[in-house]
């Protein structure tokens, strides 16, 4: 078993057998947390920053109580209040919390590639927690876990991922995960919502639905943003949701026995109708939550054991 | 002043499209006389041994940024003047979008002052097209040419208003004055830091079609039929802009190109991790583009490289990809950048310097880079296979922005002249 990150910025870094190992320790954290007693000791000492430069709160909460869970002292900054308001720049940030001599540092910034650069400037562990419209990976680890789970393979599934594509870091970090483990991958939505250059990333793209969800193992739906909704990308709602909103109609395209997954937070009436969301015997959106706590105690978990297998890079 | 001989020299002629050996005499800021093999003995000459190395007519810089007025601390006159005799650079052609604009003949009276005090080099500025480079006046065009301008330009600020352009430029025409266009599609471009494809969709950066670009053309190209200005296109950077441009010289239009040395030697996948020293305006392109920008320029169809010197603080580049300033600092990196290519055999010498200097001085009229009697003694003198390893930290200017740190190179400025006097010797 070998997870040799120090940091976990992205799925595009990590080898299938990796992935792999991940979940097989998250798997193990899901019957740990439906225990009684909950308390671990794999994080006891360490001190973990959540950092959160655009607004969250489920996968702030999933953090938080992944950390604690694993005996973390655990801290929430809430960024947008703070000093970046001051005019601080990131790097400055980085600096700071340095200072203080965190151990794992879970941030969230709406600019691609911010995560990337805060990771250069500290010598602590950090996660990505979604950057811009580039990755998420623990989503698409919970996503991961929850399609294992729920399909008994992680492999050879037709996936449908669908939505707004182009502005997603959930589809971003899911296709590159999914196309790592050897999936079918279709990507389904409007033309204005698929990123540029999509022909080269290996995937089927359809602007039918109809016609994307037929066989479908797995439909992955993504959250509209409100601020795509009006005129911009699309004419409007309801005729997004005509177009594109899953429905018990729609979703008889799919297999028989296909799951419906939702990142969260959901439109209902939007991009999926509400019936559906609740309907235990398709929708596993619940489950994702629950893994969601499972794959960040495992990738923390993972990562402070490289974290405390390095000789200390201040005290010798 | 005392003549130069120069002698054992491989001289690299734009005109004729050749290198001979050959040696040169330089008196009263001109080259006197050219010779060839073996030099004669000129009475009372300083004698320059060139033991084999080239000499080429120096480089014609348009569109270099200096942080004069306004940013100083980024770069100023004298840090560019050594930046741009360290790089083989005899004039620079500066651009008008500093803080506050040069928009006046006032404001170019200050660069010519600043400039003459200050820069070891010839530098030339071109004024703002419209006031503030706002896109809503033209600025005194005819002043601002009594002035010293040699070109109008309003830069990365395109006048999106086509009736204040089609006026600007009809104006421009009465005068003979080149108006400098940056053809860009301001609605489409608008907030991106990458070309649209796979590279910036993996990345998650928002993205720009080099379509823009096609477009931003396409429309100068209509306004220069129906206006009859004198018009170069500052940076083209897509191969779908160049049948457009093909088109247009094709009619006859007075409409040159030019392209930059980043583009010429980079593409987008140099970006790799969110480097923003590689962040550039326009994006880098794609491979594809890169080869089709090599072989415009072999075969003319893009007249002019430069090196849109853009110097920028630490500070500015040290942001996330989005955030960050774009631009590069070039002057002193272009020509071994460049000959890059010259050892991939992608251009000859006499190429790359019909595009650096020849050109560049014929576009604005000047007498400058040609190696023939007569002419200015503007001289570069290198050595094209020396090899080393940039390091910005070493660099002359200011601002330490390139993208080519660690990189190694090939070619190395020896000595540069301008009008017969050496402003660089290498140690």
């Amino acid at each position: 078993m070998r997870f040799d990150h120090r940091h976990l910025l992205g799925i595009e870094p990590l080898r299938p057998d990796e992935i792999t190992t991940l979940l097989d320790l998250a798997d193990r954290y899901v019957d740990f947390n439906r225990r009684p007693d909950r308390h671990a000791r794999a994080l006891s000492g360490l001190t973990q920053i959540n950092m959160f430069f655009e607004n969250s709160t489920r996968t702030q909460a999933s953090f938080e109580i992944a950390g604690k869970r694993l005996g973390a002292d655990v801290m929430n900054m809430a960024m947008q209040a703070s000093s970046i308001k001051k005019g601080e720049t990131l790097i400055d940030t980085a600096m700071t919390l340095n200072a203080m001599h965190p151990d794992l540092l879970v941030v969230r910034h709406p600019h691609s590639g911010a995560v990337n650069l805060l990771a250069q400037k500290v010598n602590c562990a950090v996660l990505n927690a979604g950057d811009g419209r580039h990755e998420h990976p623990t989503q698409a680890l919970l996503d991961a876990l929850t399609i294992r789970r729920a399909k008994g393979r992680l492999h050879r599934l037709t996936i449908a991922i669908c939505g707004d594509i182009a502005h997603s870091r959930v589809a971003r970090s899911n296709l590159l995960l999914l196309h790592k483990m050897e999936n079918r991958i279709r990507l389904i939505g409007p033309p204005t919502l698929m990123p540029s250059g999509i022909d080269a990333f290996g995937v089927e793209v359809f602007d039918d639905m109809r016609e994307g969800l037929k066989g479908a193992d797995v439909v992955m739906m993504l959250r509209l943003q409100r601020e795509r909704m009006d005129g911009g990308f699309i004419p409007s709602e309801r005729e997004y949701y005509h177009r594109y909103g899953l429905d018990s109609e729609k979703l008889g395209y799919a297999m028989d026995d296909a799951i419906v997954m939702h990142p969260g937070p959901m439109n209902r009436g939007v991009e999926i109708d509400g019936t559906l969301a609740d309907d235990i015997n398709r929708s596993v959106i619940q489950d994702q939550v629950e893994m969601g706590v499972a794959v960040r105690m495992a990738a923390m978990d993972l990562l402070a054991r490289n974290l405390r297998s390095r000789p200390s890079e201040i005290i010798t | 002043m005392k003549r130069t001989l120069i002698v054992n020299a491989q001289l690299v002629d734009p005109e004729a499209g050749r290198v001979t050996p050959g040696a040169l005499l330089i008196a009263k800021g001109a080259i006197a006389q050219i010779f060839g093999e073996p030099a004669p003995v000129v009475d009372d000459a300083a004698v320059v041994d060139a033991d084999g190395a080239f000499v080429a007519p120096g480089i014609v810089d348009i569109g270099v940024k200096i942080g004069e007025p306004g940013e100083r601390h980024k770069e100023s006159y004298g840090s560019a003047g050594l930046a741009a005799a360290a790089g083989g650079v005899t004039t620079i052609v500066t651009r008008p979008d500093t803080s506050p604009a040069i928009d006046t003949p006032e404001a170019l009276e200050f660069v010519r002052r600043r400039a003459n005090e200050a820069a070891p080099v010839n530098v030339l500025p071109m004024g703002a097209l419209t006031k503030g480079r706002a896109g809503r006046e033209m600025t005194e065009i005819g002043l601002m040419m009594d002035a010293g301008a040699v070109a109008f330009t309003d830069c990365d600020h395109v006048v999106t208003d086509t009736k204040v352009l089609s006026r600007a430029m009809t104006y421009a025409r009465s005068l003979g004055a080149l108006v400098m266009g940056h053809p860009q599609d301001p609605g489409l471009s608008r907030g991106a830091a990458a070309s649209a494809g796979k590279f910036a969709s993996l990345r998650g950066i928002p993205a720009v079609s080099p379509m823009a670009e096609r477009m931003g053309l396409d429309r100068d190209i209509a306004l220069v039929e129906m206006t009859g200005a004198r018009y170069h296109a500052d940076q083209i950077t897509a191969a779908r802009a160049l049948p457009a441009l093909r088109r247009a010289k094709k009619n006859g239009f007075d409409v040159t190109a030019g392209t930059s040395m980043h583009h010429l030697t980079l593409n987008e996948m140099d970006v790799a991790d969110y480097r923003t020293f590689f962040k550039v305006k326009p994006p880098l392109r794609a491979e594809e583009d890169r080869m089709a920008l090599i072989e415009a320029v072999r075969e003319g169809l893009i007249d002019i490289i430069g090196s849109f010197h853009t110097p920028q603080d630490e500070e500015s580049k040290r942001l996330p990809f989005e955030e960050a300033a774009s631009g590069a600092v070039g002057l002193e990196t272009m020509l071994p950048v460049l000959l890059r290519l010259y050892h991939a055999e992608d251009l000859d010498l006499p190429t790359l310097f019909r595009a650096l200097s020849l050109n560049p001085s014929r576009r604005l009229g000047l007498d400058s880079g040609r190696m023939a009697e007569g002419a200015p003694a503007d001289l570069v003198m290198f050595d094209p296979d020396a090899p080393f390893i940039l390091d910005r930290f070493k660099l002359a200017s200011k601002s330490k922005n390139t993208p080519f740190d660690g990189a190694r190179l090939q070619g190395r400025v020896l000595k540069t002249f301008v009008t017969g006097r050496e402003v660089y010797s290498y140690r």
